[in-house]
């Protein structure tokens, strides 16, 4: 209560950080982290199969992968969510269809483009950190007669997570920087909240600099979450 | 055949903006770069933390809200600053900050940060006893720099760079927000207004894969060029 | 800040016989595209419509040349103090917030906001009941969004577009069950829109006035009045002798 009543006094006065301009920050602190968050969770998910492939000698494998890959690390991700954004909604019956009440709102559009961005940058990490792998490791998983597919699950892939920890950690952060772009769409993320700031008072400084300083802590937040995660699993690989 | 219903031309002039931009905003990421760096491993304790300030704010914060900082905000600061010039001295002198210049000083801005990194790097990675001979030629500093350490610095550095830019060209894709008619905003203008999003949209995207083909291409010559004497066959 | 102000303040004092506005003779406008019939490009990029047309009228009237500068709604008070243009005509309603900033022109039209939806919404009025959980389209930073996210943002939820473009095309897509606009814009847009059917919702709004204001005014730079004098004697000027309804006609012609 005594919290509050501070928090009221010190607002006083203020005409551009309101209780009201706050919470459009608030709300846009939720909606980006839950679009980052999600976009990098299934992007993950993706990545995993598609590294594998993308690795694979079949070239009618590797092929197809490798240019979804390339399209999306070789384009703006500002035209892919235009694309899926504008594109979705000439999906011939796609707005009778059961998927619309989620397309329709920008979120689901958005949602999809930042996956499809961040699985395709996370492939080719894997995939680097796949064939980095030592020869030895997987000579000495052959001679135990291991199989392709269990090679790959035992020795290969754990060993390729660590390897590929500081560039995810990077594909992160820049993950939570392109989400910024969400408010085009009209999404209310931080950024979003930020520009309706602006235009409603003026205020270009108080507007951009409060947001950056937020992003800023975030940064760092995924920054040090990373450090911490990279000790803890390279310790494990130390010789003892 | 492609009917771009009377966009084309416009279309064709935002890919020069968007060309121009990027190319600018390089040139001034390179130099803000290479200050960075000196600055970086420079013996002053002061100059080493505005750089890593710059470095670190740069790193922390999308490129977006710094272009709408820079944009929106700059333009206020300059105006109170000129304001201030001409109720004091009737001096009537502005300057003006288009989207043009706001979108390159923005992304050289950003960019200087990466390019820091990047220089600091690759000035590490310089072996110390070439610069040494060099020096024992009697070559000047600037000389040495010229043609040891800079050249040798590239080496080092291309991959960094080249990474930077293929990230940089992206980006200008943003300026299309702040009001800037690139190639990109263009194409969304035109998608609006005659509902077809694909056929400017993905012809966009099109321009923007060849630049980076071509740069690839270009980056792999340079690679070539700075690799030469070292390995090899 | 304060400092600087006072010392502007003196400063302005010492030197108040000298400093005065610029004579323009060349005018450069701000203007925010495409807001149809207001201004607009045609597909080959020229610059069209109302405010364009207007505005041309009087620079001639006044015997000055004009251009005009194309910058994002959401810029273009920030543009005209950083001097890019040197007066706004894009459709700003005069308010008493923007007049804090900016000088305005006697109004030279004014339109009614209006709420629009697709002819088969079940919207029959605007209201907080009947827009509960519904999206509501807006242009940021207009006093639309203004009005809409005072009265309904705690109900609705309000998607805020750059540009009316933005809007209309994610009305028709579905994605907007209403959108506030002024009048003429709605109509020209949705109502005369070949592709669907649209349809005004409720009244049209001209009221409160700390919302709505006084109709759309050029606006210049506080220092500017004599320029903005100049403007509001050639706007007379052209309602008097025909030339501003010839332009009326030529946007609002088959309007009631």
């Amino acid at each position: 209560m005594e919290l509050m009543t501070w928090f009221t006094e010190l607002l006083e006065g203020n005409l551009i950080f309101t209780p009201q301009t706050l919470s459009y920050y608030w709300d846009g602190l939720v909606t980006t982290t839950q679009l980052v968050f999600l976009s990098l969770l299934a992007g993950l998910v993706l990545a995993v199969p598609l590294a594998i492939g993308r690795s694979s000698r079949h070239r009618w494998i590797s092929l197809p992968i490798y240019a979804y890959t390339y399209v999306f690390r070789g384009t703006p991700l500002l035209i892919q969510l235009y694309i899926i954004y504008y594109g979705v909604v000439f999906v011939d019956g796609i707005q009778e269809s059961i998927f619309w009440p989620l397309l329709r709102e920008a979120f689901y559009p958005a949602l999809i483009a930042f996956t499809l961005n961040t699985a395709a940058y996370t492939t080719e990490i894997f995939r680097g950190a796949i064939k980095a792998t030592a020869r030895g490791e997987i000579e000495a998983a052959r001679a135990y007669g291991m199989s392709q597919s269990l090679m790959m699950r035992r020795i290969i892939l754990p060993s390729a997570f660590r390897r590929a920890l500081p560039a995810y950690g990077n594909e992160v952060i820049f993950m939570l920087h392109a989400s910024a772009i969400a408010s085009v769409v009209t999404l209310m993320d931080l950024t979003g909240a930020a520009r309706f700031v602006y235009a409603r008072f003026y205020a270009p400084f108080e507007a951009f600099l409060f947001v950056a300083a937020i992003y800023l802590c975030l940064t760092f937040a995924i920054l040090y979450f990373f450090r911490f995660l990279e000790k803890r699993l390279l310790a494990h690989l130390k010789p003892a | 055949m492609l009917d771009l219903q009377g966009y084309g031309p416009r279309l064709i002039e935002g890919a020069g903006v968007t060309i121009q931009l990027a190319l600018l905003s390089l040139i001034l990421a390179i130099v803000l770069g290479l200050l960075t760096a000196s600055a970086k491993m420079s013996r002053s304790w002061l100059l080493h933390k505005i750089a890593t300030l710059y470095t670190t704010v740069i790193r922390g914060v999308p490129d977006l809200v710094l272009m709408m900082l820079l944009f929106f905000g700059g333009q206020m600061a300059l105006n109170v600053a000129t304001d201030a010039l001409y109720d004091r001295f009737g001096v009537d002198w502005y300057v003006n900050l288009n989207a043009f210049a706001a979108g390159v000083l923005t992304i050289g801005f950003i960019f200087g940060a990466y390019m820091g990194e990047t220089f600091r790097g690759a000035f590490l990675a310089v072996d110390e006893g070439q610069i040494e001979a060099g020096r024992a030629y009697g070559m000047s500093d600037w000389l040495v720099f010229r043609r040891i350490r800079f050249p040798l610095m590239m080496r080092h550095a291309l991959p960094g760079l080249s990474n930077n830019w293929m990230v940089l060209l992206k980006t200008t894709a943003l300026v299309s927000v702040i009001g800037l008619s690139d190639m990109v905003r263009v194409a969304a203008e035109a998608s609006r207004a005659t509902h077809e999003p694909f056929v400017f949209l993905i012809p966009v995207a099109l321009i923007y894969l060849a630049i980076a083909s071509v740069s690839e291409w270009i980056f792999a010559r340079l690679q070539k060029r700075y690799n030469v004497g070292f390995g090899g066959h | 800040m304060k400092k600087l102000f006072t010392i502007s303040i003196l400063g302005a004092a010492l030197v108040a016989g000298t400093a005065q506005a610029r004579d323009y003779d060349h005018v450069r406008f701000g203007v925010d595209v495409p807001y149809e019939p207001m201004e607009y490009r045609t597909p080959d990029g020229e610059l069209t419509g109302f405010d364009i047309d207007l505005g041309n009228a009087l620079c001639e009237e006044i015997g000055i040349t004009c251009e005009w500068i194309v910058q994002e709604w959401d810029g273009i008070i920030p543009g005209l103090m950083s001097r890019n243009y040197d007066a706004i005509m894009s459709s700003m309603t005069i308010n008493d917030e923007r007049r804090q900033t900016v000088l305005f022109s006697d109004p030279y039209f004014t339109p009614p906001s209006a709420w629009f939806a697709p002819a088969d919404s079940e919207l029959e009025d605007a209201t907080e009941a009947s827009l509960d959980g519904k999206t509501i389209g807006v242009q940021r930073g207009t006093l639309q969004d203004n009005y809409a996210t005072d009265m309904f943002g705690s109900v609705a939820s309000v998607s805020r577009y750059s540009t009316a473009d933005d809007m209309v095309l994610d009305m028709q897509a579905g994605r907007l069950d209403i959108v506030f606009l002024d009048y003429p814009v709605g109509k020209s847009t949705l109502l005369d829109s070949e592709s669907r059917d649209y349809k005004v919702v409720g009244e049209m709004i001209t009221e409160p006035k700390e919302y709505f204001g006084d109709g759309f005014g050029i606006a210049f730079r506080q220092r500017d009045e004599a320029l903005a004098e100049r403007f509001n004697e050639a706007l007379a000027t052209l309602q008097d002798d025909g030339t501003y309804d010839e332009i009326y006609e030529r946007y609002f012609g088959d309007d009631e």
